[in-house]
């Protein structure tokens, strides 16, 4: 959802900056992503949460848990719901519904790609089977909108499930096959969720006849196929998706597929870094947020 | 058992007199694409602002435009996680767009609308935590976002809210306190002209006891005005330091 006008003369330099120079217009391969900043752990309202920033992408995701009843499908499974708010402060195109669409769209593919067994063990989630489990509901803001929503979206989701803990409850049996569920004291007490197989999406565009990942706005309107790939740390596909009004040949994919791999190895080491750095001085540092 | 607002020391529930404000924190000029926006923390309570505008009205509002004035236009949305219970619908619930046609008729008051005619101004409201007093934190959020945005204004608009316990005004008062059910009233206030821009009352207050609770509210906002406006002046101190350096 393209909110930049650009002339033709500046889609030319874009895309012929691209095709022949390889070049982009902020001076980045087509390989580079742009400077991803990412914080945990910041609102304290929440069991989990993560600030992203991403060249002019903005985004904030808190989860908050509830308590549920299983699916009969998958009694001893708890579950996963995503919702996504494309906030007026982004752009002025999502006052009202305007973004409904938008949101709507990263929601049911995050929602595929985590409903999953590949993705998250969602056993971890189950309190008694067939009678209680817990659901956990990401919820991300949209505060600024500076292209490759996709993407940001998926670390920052990855960021607040790594932050995320789950309380270590007690169930003891009530009357009458009722069970009672008991909180524990102490708000430290969680259950840590195993994110280490959940996928970062890439967002691969063709642009001209070559392909950029990390497209920015202007980018984003220069493009006409894309290609939004999951891809694990270890390197696995777990889904894709293609997005626009453009068409792609087989070989153009297989080549855009080659390089989500290894741009998504990439991003999910430099995340894993990151964690640990993060924890690595959690107790010294300030958490600012937006001050 | 019944909370105790004020205790017999003259402490509130999180250790605070019965005049004082919680911890006022504050960032002008968050986002580079937006024309204005601002961060501000009051205790618990988080909203951000930001500010689009002047600029050409949108497809909806082009007929409602006046062509002596600029059209306000206020979003208000809060983020599902803001509150202790998740909130499903962020915005167009009923409390929100009352919020948003509360804030856009306050700086209807403030804004030199007869500067920018046909022209529309957007200011949109984002609440990450709400810990009580949102409608007075979402008016001094967006009063810095505006100035952020260099848009001319009468005068700085501070908000306020006040409670009443035991005979005493509690200022800036938290979630906690206001589901007590005591009266609680929020006031806008033009804080060098010292004019009330809007005020809100909810609960039963006797009518002698309202003269006490409008002098704690606007007391309340001139304390908030010393802190909003030490920080806009540094601000745009650093900020012409930054131009004269490059």
């Amino acid at each position: 959802m393209a909110v930049v006008s650009l002339s033709d003369a500046e889609k030319f330099f874009i895309v012929h900056g691209i095709e022949d120079e390889g070049l982009r217009t902020d001076g980045r391969s087509c390989e580079d992503y742009r400077c991803i900043e990412l914080e945990t752990g910041l609102l304290s309202n929440t069991y989990g949460s993560s600030r992203l920033r991403l060249g002019n992408t903005e985004l904030l995701a808190g989860i908050k848990i509830e308590l549920g009843t299983p699916n009969p499908k998958n009694p001893d499974e708890g579950w996963v719901e995503f919702h996504i708010d494309c906030s007026p402060n982004a752009s002025l195109a999502f006052q009202g519904r305007g973004g409904q669409e938008l949101s709507n769209g990263i929601c049911c593919h995050l929602s595929r790609i985590y409903n999953n067994k590949s993705a998250l063990d969602l056993k971890q989630l189950c309190i008694v089977p067939h009678h209680h489990c817990w659901v956990v509901h990401v919820d991300v803001i949209v505060l600024e909108y500076g292209g490759n929503l996709f993407d940001s979206i998926s670390i920052a989701v990855k960021g607040a499930l790594h932050n995320c803990g789950v309380p270590n409850v007690n169930v003891s049996a009530g009357d009458e096959g009722e069970f009672e569920i008991n909180l524990p004291d102490d708000p430290a007490d969680v259950n840590k969720l195993k994110i280490s197989s959940c996928p970062v999406l890439v967002t691969i565009s063709k642009v001209g006849n070559r392909h950029i990942v990390d497209p920015t706005l202007e980018e984003e309107f220069c493009s006409h196929a894309s290609l939004i790939v999951g891809v694990t740390s270890k390197g696995l596909i777990t889904g894709m998706k293609k997005v626009g009004s453009g068409s792609l040949c087989p070989e153009s994919i297989s080549e855009m597929l080659q390089s989500a791999k290894s741009v998504g190895k990439r991003i999910n080491s430099a995340f894993t870094k990151l964690m640990k750095t993060e924890k690595g001085i959690a107790k010294s540092v300030e958490k600012t947020g937006y001050l | 058992m019944s909370l105790e607002l004020l205790s017999d020391e003259g402490y509130r529930m999180d250790g605070r007199k019965a005049n004082e404000l919680r911890r006022v924190r504050c960032n002008l000029g968050v986002f580079q694409q937006a024309d204005g926006s601002a961060y501000i923390e009051q205790g618990n309570t988080k909203i951000l602002a930001a500010v689009y505008g002047p600029h050409e009205p949108s497809q909806n509002f082009r007929s409602q435009v006046p062509h002596d004035n600029c059209l306000i236009n206020c979003e208000y949305s809060q983020a599902a996680f803001s509150g202790v219970e998740r909130k499903n619908r962020p915005r167009g619930d009923r409390k929100g767009q009352e919020m948003a046609a509360h804030i856009k008729q306050t700086f209807e008051a403030s804004i030199q609308t007869t500067l920018y005619p046909r022209s529309q101004i957007d200011i949109c409201l984002q609440v990450l935590q709400s810990d009580g007093s949102d409608y007075a934190v979402s008016v001094n959020a967006a009063t810095l976002a505006l100035i952020d945005a260099g848009i001319t204004m009468k005068d700085y608009i501070i908000a306020c809210s006040a409670s009443l316990a035991k005979g005493v005004s509690l200022v800036d008062i938290n979630h906690v306190e206001e589901s007590v059910g005591c009266a609680e009233l929020s006031a806008a206030v033009l804080p060098k002209l010292g004019r009330i821009v809007y005020t809100e009352l909810n609960g039963k207050l006797h009518e002698d006891e309202m003269g006490q609770i409008l002098e704690a509210v606007e007391a309340g906002c001139q304390d908030v005005f010393h802190v909003l406006e030490q920080h806009v002046r540094e601000h745009v101190k650093d900020t012409a330091a930054n131009f004269a350096v490059s």
